[in-house]
């Protein structure tokens, strides 16, 4: 088989782990990553899972590697902190058959709290690693890891960043390879990290380094472009497209696809007679500091010029535009014009999304600090609702709001209460461990699970709670209810977030109390394709649509502090959008006339 | 002579769908076709922007830079000036008059902007399209997205292509005929 077919690059790592063979992946979602797996999850002859997190992952695609099968894990750049702990002693052992993991990196933030560069992570853990620069690169680059992994014997990175998981270019097609299973030797020597076996390993982790650093030099994928220029370029990545853009055949390049460990014999080879060489690298200075090393910083236009000023942005994307810029100053290629008439067009809450009623509750209460999490419901914080004082990371809604809340129970007459707010998926991710942490050390802050039924916002993948894997097999639903009891905690409500009646008494009753308490809001995503369980579960939903009665409206605009974006007001009276409304009644319990049906 | 397009729009407009079949045509075409989406929160409402860029030699980045777009298709009024820097200055744009207010707007705290299409014919060659309207008179309001397609087929003409072969494999089985409907008539009003 040879066809070529226009893929983006999360499909074709897809692809490469299929035709190298592999039979289990796992991995958490998370933007720009998520669509690996789901790519994964269509091919049979793979066993894919989503995992509760990244480590979860990362730690069963090792257990598989030593179980004797081609194993794979893939996450975004936050994702790899979580799974980091494995990740730093499994670079140790290696596995048994290949093991390779992905981190997608967010240069730009698109759809991410930091901006983190994981080719530290490489260096770090001493785990060698690729940058693909387009999809074909994205399939090469997997499939040849998995032979690394065996050969080395190591774990093997593979660092993308959103324009290469989310951009299409031609990918031509191979099949699959089968790989028998590697039967599993006990070795105990290796595989058991005792400080008397991990200082043997860590030696042979040092031969390893010193092998593939020679194989960096050699590699195909560190490549040379001699246009018999006096300018160099040396970029990873996507960036390599972008200097190319730029500087055509202008410039001699030098390709780095391997880039842990650095070719620095090729480097040195390359600078070498040059009299200016840019490196192009989105977020650090990581391919720079090692040109710096070599002795080139005179000559050297990365993120710094040789004067020590800056050159290229720190941070961002560097797109063609911003490459530009920095080496021949600003055109004036672009059309001008008045940009006063463009209003921003902010990600909002859907129509009928469950977590508005909640919200809007939140929101209206003084003497409440909110603790958020990662997920839709972060856009709690925005206007209207204004209802989320700080966030970081998966999970940490429920750990921060209970240490918050033990420093303000110092406060002689405190009282100001914490809430944390998580998803279903967050809690599965790591919110379990912050809510035993508030059972054990005797905190009081009040937990809310907004259970949508599905992981909303990288586009709803199942987990633990659904009912369904993630190669649509149906399982155990876990009951978050019998967690949270299991965890230790007594006062328990399971509410409808639409009822903002509810919605209001639960909280003054949680908030009431001195002991820690949980409220699970149970209505599904109002994009979620509903299963069986939730049909069952919910069998009048959205059989109704609301409609302002204009007579009785006296365009108040109470209504609108419901954040709803399928209301909108015409005539100084409000009107609601009849296809975006699903009639999940929020307006209606809003306005004090009575003037929605 | 790379050739670049911009297709812009609100999330759930369909310029994915319009952006693949795009893609699929111009790959059939033998280009080298790079394509890149920004749609992290499209489903909660917000801006989606597609890069597609073609070339009968190498396309490297997938992301057009400013200034550098042949044609601008705006799947919504207030988008096409949101991205108006990216156009060539002799660039052309092809505009839905559709308004989708966003949360700003909604929430009352500004109006939708007016003169949004007096300023973009101001500065730009600007074709103005009701491309919902034109969608009802097929048949379906649904097929504003292939009528907008068309007017890309029409303006950067592509119309050798074997579009209805496309739209045969990569549209079910009963919308077909509406969605080739819908491409002619696009090509039609770029004429």
């Amino acid at each position: 088989m040879s066809k070529q077919q226009l893929m983006t690059g999360n499909e074709a790592i897809a692809r490469g782990v299929f035709e190298a063979g592999v039979r289990f992946a796992a991995a958490y979602p998370g933007t720009p990553s998520t669509e690996i797996l789901e790519n994964i999850s269509t091919y049979k002859e793979i066993s894919a899972q989503w995992s509760p997190n990244e480590k979860v992952a990362f730690e069963a695609a090792y257990g598989a590697s030593l179980g004797g099968a081609r194993s794979f894990a893939s996450m975004k750049h936050v994702g790899l902190n979580v799974a980091a702990d494995p990740f730093f002693t499994v670079a140790y052992t290696g596995g048994n058959a290949g093991l390779v993991v992905v981190t997608a990196d967010e240069p730009g933030q698109h759809s991410s709290q930091n901006e983190q560069d994981n080719r530290n992570y490489a260096r770090h853990a001493k785990v060698p690693m690729f940058e693909p620069a387009d999809s074909t690169e994205c399939k090469n680059m997997t499939k040849f890891a998995f032979e690394m992994s065996e050969k080395y014997e190591t774990p093997v990175l593979i660092r993308v960043t959103t324009r290469v998981c989310h951009s299409k270019s031609l990918v031509t097609l191979e099949d699959r390879v089968e790989k028998d299973i590697v039967p599993y030797v006990k070795n105990a020597a290796k595989y058991v990290c005792v400080p008397a076996n991990a200082r043997v390993r860590r030696v042979e982790v040092e031969k390893r380094l010193d092998a593939l650093k020679e194989y960096s030099d050699n590699c195909e994928w560190n490549y040379i472009e001699d246009n018999g220029a006096s300018v160099g370029v040396i970029a990873s990545g996507m960036a390599i497209n972008y200097a190319k853009e730029v500087f055509g055949k202008t410039v001699n390049y030098l390709n780095i696809g391997f880039s842990f460990p650095l070719p620095l014999g090729k480097i040195e080879q390359f600078c070498k007679g040059l009299t200016k060489v840019y490196i192009i690298e989105e977020n650090d200075e990581y391919i720079e500091d090692a040109v710096k090393m070599a002795g080139f910083k005179h000559i050297c236009y990365g993120k710094y010029q040789p004067n020590g000023e800056r050159f290229l942005p720190a941070y961002g994307e560097l797109t063609s535009d911003v490459i530009r810029k920095a080496a021949m100053g600003d055109s004036d290629n672009a059309v001008s014009y008045d940009r006063s008439k463009v209003v921003g067009r902010p990600p909002a809450l859907c129509a009928g999304c469950p977590h508005r009623g909640f919200f809007y509750e939140l929101g209206k209460r003084k003497n409440l600090v909110v603790s958020g999490d990662i997920g839709c419901y972060t856009l709690g914080f925005a206007a209207p609702y204004n209802a989320m004082d700080f966030n970081c990371c998966m999970g940490a809604s429920v750990s921060g709001a209970n240490g918050m809340q033990k420093v303000f129970n110092m406060v002689e007459g405190n009282n100001k209460r914490v809430v944390g707010v998580l998803g279903d998926s967050t809690f599965f991710h790591s919110g379990m461990t912050s809510l035993l942490d508030v059972v054990y050390n005797k905190g009081n802050c009040i937990t809310v699970i907004l259970d949508n039924r599905i992981t909303g916002m990288t586009g709803h993948q199942q987990n633990p709670g659904t009912g369904f894997t993630a190669q649509g097999e149906p399982t155990e639903i876990v009951d978050i209810e019998g967690i949270v009891k299991a965890l230790g905690i007594k006062h328990i409500r399971v509410i409808d977030p639409n009822n903002l009646k509810l919605v209001s008494d639960t909280l003054d009753w949680a908030i009431a109390l001195d002991e820690p308490s949980v409220i699970i809001t149970r209505y599904p995503c109002v994009l979620k394709k509903m299963s069986m369980a939730d049909k069952n579960e919910w069998p009048n939903m959205y059989q109704s649509k609301c409609v302002v009665d204009s007579d009785k409206c006296i365009g108040c605009k109470l209504c609108l502090r419901s954040g709803c974006p399928a209301i909108s007001f015409k005539d100084k009276k409000a009107v609601i959008d009849k296809t975006m409304c699903v009639g999940c009644t929020v307006c209606k319990q809003i306005c004090p006339k009575g003037a929605i049906n | 002579m790379t050739k670049n397009i911009l297709l812009v729009g609100v999330g759930g407009q369909g310029t994915i769908l319009a952006s693949k079949i795009l893609t699929l045509g111009l790959q059939k075409a033998n280009y080298d076709v790079k394509m890149s989406e920004i749609h992290g929160m499209s489903q909660r409402g917000g801006s989606v922007t597609s890069h597609i860029k073609y070339s009968e030699d190498q396309v490297y980045s997938p992301v057009i830079e400013q200034g550098q777009a042949d044609i601008i298709v705006a799947f919504e009024k207030m988008e096409a000036l949101r991205y108006l820097d990216y156009l060539k200055k002799d660039g052309k744009i092809f505009v839905n008059d559709y308004e989708i207010p966003s949360i700003p707007i909604t929430s009352g705290q500004v109006e939708y902007p007016q003169g949004i299409l007096e300023e973009l014919k101001r500065v730009a060659d600007t074709t103005v399209i009701d491309a919902t309207k034109e969608a009802e008179k097929i048949g379906s309001s649904k097929v504003m997205n292939m009528i907008l397609l068309g007017t890309i087929i029409g303006s950067m003409n592509l119309t050798h292509i074997d579009w209805d072969t496309i739209l045969t494999e990569n549209v079910k089985p009963q919308f077909i005929e509406l969605n080739k409907a819908a491409i002619r008539q696009g090509i039609a009003l770029a004429k």
